[in-house]
């Protein structure tokens, strides 16, 4: 479903993606790991086109994501991190928006916009300048517009931040919930996140891929050992 | 290229989402009626029913309002990151482009029609020649949409809002001073005439005037067509690298 091959990203003479490759298959829920800096948010930045890769190519449903723009991001979902909107709309407005850009006619907007406010419980701030909302609403709010075409692909960079741990929670089931019809891709800096919900694990350090596997095999590396040592160990050692 | 209708509702229903718009259509509206009452202005003195004395202040009162209206089209997107998230819409970068251009082209729009109680006026106070009035608001709109193409190019090229607004000035400035009487002279001074006028003919100045006497000339539309979508041009270019 998702198919990056040996993307490289440069910043000046610094290799912020250094030869990154994956697939993700639809019913995968990917975690995407790595110390701050590492390149998840640029390799997310390339799979969803916003970024040209200096080399390399990112796929979703076999298309290229550098020919086909426009088919490739009708077809993934995309919260971007601290999910960024437009301050001054409403939560109503600001998915109507989204929906009409996606392509739904004007008089059957409401139909995707009030799927999206109920699965993420927005209920209550519908009418609310986005503005006023507290983070976790934000967040919600990003997460209902990558949600409002029901996309194949999801490409969630730090979905649960600022959230509180209920929210968390849900968002979580949720994520799981959806997971079986989509392939999705999700960063995060919670370790426990990826044992709740990813079925893969992928860490990447210095813009490199060190671990790709499955959360079990990534826990009997050293038995007995909580993930975030396993982690610090992984990523420390790489420095 | 459908896609230009919601980026064009959101960016023009934007400017009203928050007082912004008010203040810039009051502040424009008085500070260009009063220049025309005022002693720079003479419009009760020149004794003709004319908006000439209006409109020959519109190129000094666009370098500071356009370039306020066109400052936030790309800045604020760039700023807020919400630039990343448009671009990761199915959109294209020149529908986002034209579809946020148009938006502050029909709110500048907005803003030159507003003047019209002015027209009914001098219409009111004498018997004005009506076809030169419709050319001058042409001329302004044509006009106000040049200015616009530079900002939003100059927009596009910074997230900070302030340095966007005053390379917009500076760029739509140097345009527009290429055409003023005391500058031409100069130019004629030191340049062959030929050079000189091909110069001076890159000016806002010298197309509006045309359409304040009432000369609608091709070569004027195009001019602040052809400009326009050269900025845009650049714009998209900018934006995609």
């Amino acid at each position: 479903m998702i198919e990056v091959k040996n993307l490289v990203k440069r910043y000046g003479t610094k290799i912020a993606v250094n030869g990154v490759s994956f697939k993700v298959n639809r019913g995968d829920i990917l975690g995407f790991l790595g110390p701050n800096g590492a390149g998840k948010s640029t390799t997310m930045k390339m799979i969803t086109g916003f970024l040209h890769p200096d080399s390399g190519s990112a796929l979703i449903d076999g298309l290229d994501v550098a020919t086909d723009p426009v088919l490739v991001k009708k077809k993934f979902g995309y919260l971007p991190e601290s999910a960024p909107s437009y301050p001054e709309m409403t939560v109503q407005e600001f998915l109507g928006f989204i929906a009409e850009i996606r392509g739904f006619r004007a008089n059957e907007i409401n139909i995707p916009v009030d799927r999206v406010i109920t699965l993420t419980h927005l209920e209550p701030v519908r009418k609310q300048t986005l503005e006023t909302l507290s983070k976790g609403y934000k967040q919600r709010v990003g997460f209902a517009q990558a949600l409002l075409h029901d996309p194949v692909a999801l490409i969630l960079d730090e979905p649960t931040d600022g959230l509180d741990p209920n929210q968390k929670n849900e968002v979580r089931n949720l994520i799981k919930s959806m997971a079986s019809e989509k392939a999705v891709i999700l960063s995060t800096h919670i370790l426990e996140e990826v044992e709740a919900i990813c079925n893969r694990v992928i860490i990447i350090s210095q813009g490199k891929v060190i671990v790709d596997e499955t959360p079990a095999l990534l826990q009997a590396r050293q038995p007995g050992a909580r993930l975030d040592e396993i982690f610090r160990t992984l990523t420390l050692s790489d420095s | 290229m459908k896609q230009v209708v919601p980026i064009f509702k959101r960016e023009f229903g934007g400017y009203f989402r928050t007082p912004v718009a008010y203040v810039f259509l009051i502040a424009f509206l008085v500070i260009s009626i009063s220049l025309a009452f005022s002693r720079f202005g003479g419009f009760y003195d020149s004794g003709i029913a004319s908006l000439d004395r209006y409109f020959i202040f519109y190129p000094w009162v666009f370098l500071f309002f356009v370039p306020a209206v066109g400052m936030r089209l790309w800045s604020e997107e760039r700023r807020s990151g919400s630039i990343e998230l448009l671009f990761t819409l199915p959109i294209t970068t020149l529908e986002a482009v034209v579809g946020k251009y148009l938006a502050g082209w029909a709110f500048l729009t907005l803003a030159i029609i507003l003047s019209l109680p002015m027209a009914f006026t001098v219409a009111y106070l004498g018997s004005p020649d009506w076809g030169i009035l419709v050319s001058s608001y042409l001329g302004a709109i044509l006009m106000a949409g040049s200015y616009l193409g530079v900002c939003s190019l100059t927009s596009a090229c910074t997230k900070n809002q302030v340095i966007s607004f005053v390379f917009g000035l500076i760029c739509c400035a140097a345009l527009m001073f290429l055409g003023l009487s005391a500058f031409t002279n100069f130019l004629e001074s030191i340049l062959p005439i030929g050079v000189a006028g091909a110069i001076s003919n890159f000016s806002f100045v010298t197309h509006f005037e045309a359409f304040t006497k009432g000369i609608i000339d091709p070569k004027d539309i195009m001019f602040f067509l052809s400009l326009t979508c050269f900025t845009l041009f650049l714009n998209v270019l900018v934006l995609e690298n």
